[in-house]
């Protein structure tokens, strides 16, 4: 081994445990099943080898390569390249902070610079606990609801800095915790299992924090005129304001 | 000033902010935001009590190409950012070609600030799985796939939820588009990449490959997944459809302009009293919107918006009265995008917004084209640099100079968006970067721009408490 890391798995890995892998591969034939062309089966499987170890391991690529007839090298050059596969060994909760433009300007930055601070990690990094794994996170299409906090890609809406240190406290204690939109947590590889095609059969998952969040119905209550036209701040006024 | 209506008619949209013409009972329709307040919004029951699946049996009724014709005529438009026809997409799939044709839906909602596709699914799902059937019927496809984004679970349990139910009734399957005429309907959750909602680098994703634009020609109705023909259409492009069909191509061009017909989901947020979900006809206006919904927040004015997500140039409060459709956003210099209506107001610093929205551009680059790949790294480390108040005067050329040569000069609209925010904060708001310069610095206090700068608690919340 040269000194420098390239993050590249030592290949060959070791196979799973005779059980693991016979689980896993008749999850992972249920998957191939789905598509025309097995390949397709690759992103969902890697969810699934993820659910298994919480995060893709050199063996969890080494499986998709023998059950998809590709190299590990392949599969390891689609491993790297989407976000939400993990290559290091991290917490029961992924705790996502949005920083981009619009939940940072409403206070994503804050909450993000709050949380490090509290939890005492950085950029992906777990705590002690194993618990939680804290990162930002870019977009998650819930802007009308910033600053969005995502758990495990469960939504926290409307965040302050307060809540979003209380929430990771409950994480750690291991109080239950339901998010805004979303059903009351499961751990991160519990999670990966649904994304992997696998319905979450927890009862009351599906219908948890019902149809839909506040403000995605802002416009419906305005028409069918049940709340009220807000006061007009007038605009302008407050250039006189500025920086106050 | 752009007050031209799409019309040609009078200026309906008064300057001033007050007055009826701000009725939100007149102004807005909810189609598929209708019942989204019912607690089972999501589930087959709560869909067909409201009409679920009654245009399905409409359509299938009708010759696929006769279906084709009808929503062309009805003129929708793609609601995913471009506005390309959706019937005239279904259109360009070669028939009797003896390939498998094939629908992808684009679900990997991720353009910054855009929020509507997300809400949808997760109240209304039934709505894209009907149009699905739909579509398929049209363009005779037997297996269609929704492309979700990964980072949505509960969404996707409710897709799971919807497809299971659809399946059970028989509106996918075996018999679903007719004795003996299949259709499978794939659920398929992403793993994190922005890139992936641009058409043909979803394809590859799909495929299970690293998600990288290809290049066109060949188009997707040609060669798309597995290399057979394909329509990729966005979410709501699809979700439309049924209520097309249902209510009729009359109905649907009572809304909206000639070009620019029907009803769509515009997504308030930001520095505004009330963030959230509006569905209206085409070319409302931000004004209109935000003096039915309370405005901005007390005390405040809006500074700049996005039209349409961080890839549509950023306009400002000259522009309240643009028509919010294709060809009125056009005309202003920008794009109606995917209509996400990100507001900030006048404690937001441009340079900051900008500077972010770069690194997201910089970070989701697939890396294929080099323009894209170097110049949003190089915008990035310049950017830094005049947000400190560290750079000099020639690197606000610089940064514009690089724009251009990202603009234009890639495979996909990626390069394109990542110049969008610089040419327009340059020509709107270069004073502000010449005071960063100056000051050696940045002169904003980023707590004032936060959800609880003026108050103790979200003010949104209350208002609907």
């Amino acid at each position: 081994m040269t000194s420098v890391e390239m993050g590249i798995p030592e290949m060959p890995a070791p196979d799973y445990p005779a059980e693991v892998r016979e689980r896993l591969e008749a999850d992972a034939r249920e998957i191939i099943a789905r598509y025309p062309d097995s390949r397709s089966a690759l992103l969902p499987m890697l969810h699934l080898v993820q659910s298994e170890e919480g995060h893709v391991t050199r063996t969890g690529q080494r499986f998709c390569a023998e059950l998809l007839e590709l190299t590990t090298a392949e599969v390891n050059a689609v491993a790297t390249f989407y976000s939400m596969y993990r290559r290091k060994a991290s917490g029961d909760y992924q705790v996502g902070v949005c920083t981009n433009t619009l939940c940072a300007v409403m206070g994503g930055d804050a909450i993000y610079a709050s949380l490090r601070e509290h939890l005492g990690v950085g950029d992906g990094e777990t705590t002690e606990d194993g618990k939680v794994t804290l990162e930002h996170v870019e977009c998650n299409a819930a802007c009308d609801f910033a600053p969005v906090v995502m758990v495990n890609w469960e939504f926290f809406d409307n965040q302050t800095p307060d809540s979003a240190r209380a929430l990771v406290d409950d994480l750690r204690a291991g109080r239950e915790v339901a998010p805004t939109r979303g059903a009351p947590l499961c751990t991160f590889k519990e999670t990966a299992r649904v994304l992997a095609g696998f319905p979450d059969e927890r009862a009351g998952a599906v219908e948890a924090s019902g149809s839909a969040g506040h403000a995605s119905l802002a416009g419906l209550r305005m028409a069918k005129g049940e709340s009220a036209p807000g006061v007009v701040a007038p605009r302008g006024a407050a250039t006189d304001e500025e920086g106050k | 000033m752009t007050t031209v209506t799409h019309d040609g008619g009078q200026d309906e949209t008064s300057a001033h902010p007050a007055g009826g013409e701000a009725d939100p009972q007149k102004l807005l329709t909810p189609v598929l935001s209708a019942h989204w307040d019912e607690s089972d919004s999501y589930t087959l029951a709560g869909y067909r009590r409201h009409g679920g699946y009654r245009a399905l049996r409409k359509a299938l009724a009708m010759d696929p190409d006769d279906l084709i014709a009808y929503v062309k005529e009805a003129g929708l438009r793609g609601r995913g950012g471009a506005g390309f026809p959706t019937g005239m997409k279904w259109q360009f799939i070669p028939q009797g070609d003896g390939k498998p044709h094939y629908l992808v839906v684009n679900a990997d909602e991720s353009e910054p600030g855009t929020c509507k596709d997300i809400p949808l699914l997760f109240a209304n799902p039934h709505s894209l799985i009907e149009g699905i059937v739909i579509a398929c019927h049209a363009i005779r496809s037997h297996h269609a796939f929704i492309y979700l984004r990964g980072e949505v679970v509960p969404v996707l349990r409710r897709l799971h939820l919807a497809v299971r139910e659809a399946y059970e009734a028989g509106y996918l399957g075996p018999d679903a588009l007719g004795p003996g005429k299949g259709l499978e309907l794939t659920v398929h959750a992403g793993a994190g990449a922005y890139i992936c909602g641009e058409e043909t680098a979803l394809l590859d994703s799909l495929e299970g490959r690293r998600g990288q634009p290809r290049l066109r020609p060949p188009f997707p109705a040609v060669a798309g997944l597995y290399a057979c023909p394909t329509v990729v259409n966005n979410v709501e492009s699809i979700a439309s459809v049924p209520a097309l069909v249902d209510k009729g191509k009359d109905w649907f061009r009572s809304m909206g302009s000639e070009k620019s017909p029907g009803f769509t989901l515009y997504s308030l947020s930001g520095h505004v009293a009330r963030p959230g979900q509006y569905e209206a006809p085409l070319g409302i206006t931000l004004r209109q919107l935000l003096d039915m919904s309370g405005g901005m927040r007390p005390g405040h004015r809006l500074k700049f918006w996005t039209p349409g997500g961080s890839s549509t140039p950023l306009l400002t409060d000259e522009h309240l009265d643009v028509p919010l459709d294709y060809e009125g956003v056009g005309n202003a210099g920008s794009m109606l995008g995917t209509k996400a209506l990100q507001c900030f107001d006048e404690t937001t610093c441009v340079v900051r917004a900008v500077t972010r929205w770069t690194e997201f551009y910089a970070h989701e680059s697939c890396g294929k084209c080099t323009p894209c790949r170097e110049g949003t790294y190089w915008l990035v480390q310049l950017l830094r640099d005049i947000e400190a108040g560290k750079a000099g005067h020639a690197d606000l050329d610089k940064i514009a100079d690089i724009a251009d040569n990202i603009n234009g000069k890639s495979f996909c609209a990626l390069g394109d968006g990542a110049a969008s925010p610089i040419f327009s904060s340059l020509q709107y708001f270069r004073d502000e970067y010449e005071a960063h310069l100056a000051g050696r610095g940045c002169p904003f206090d980023p707590e004032k721009s936060t959800a609880w700068a003026d108050g103790p608690s979200s003010a949104h919340l209350e208002v609907n408490a």
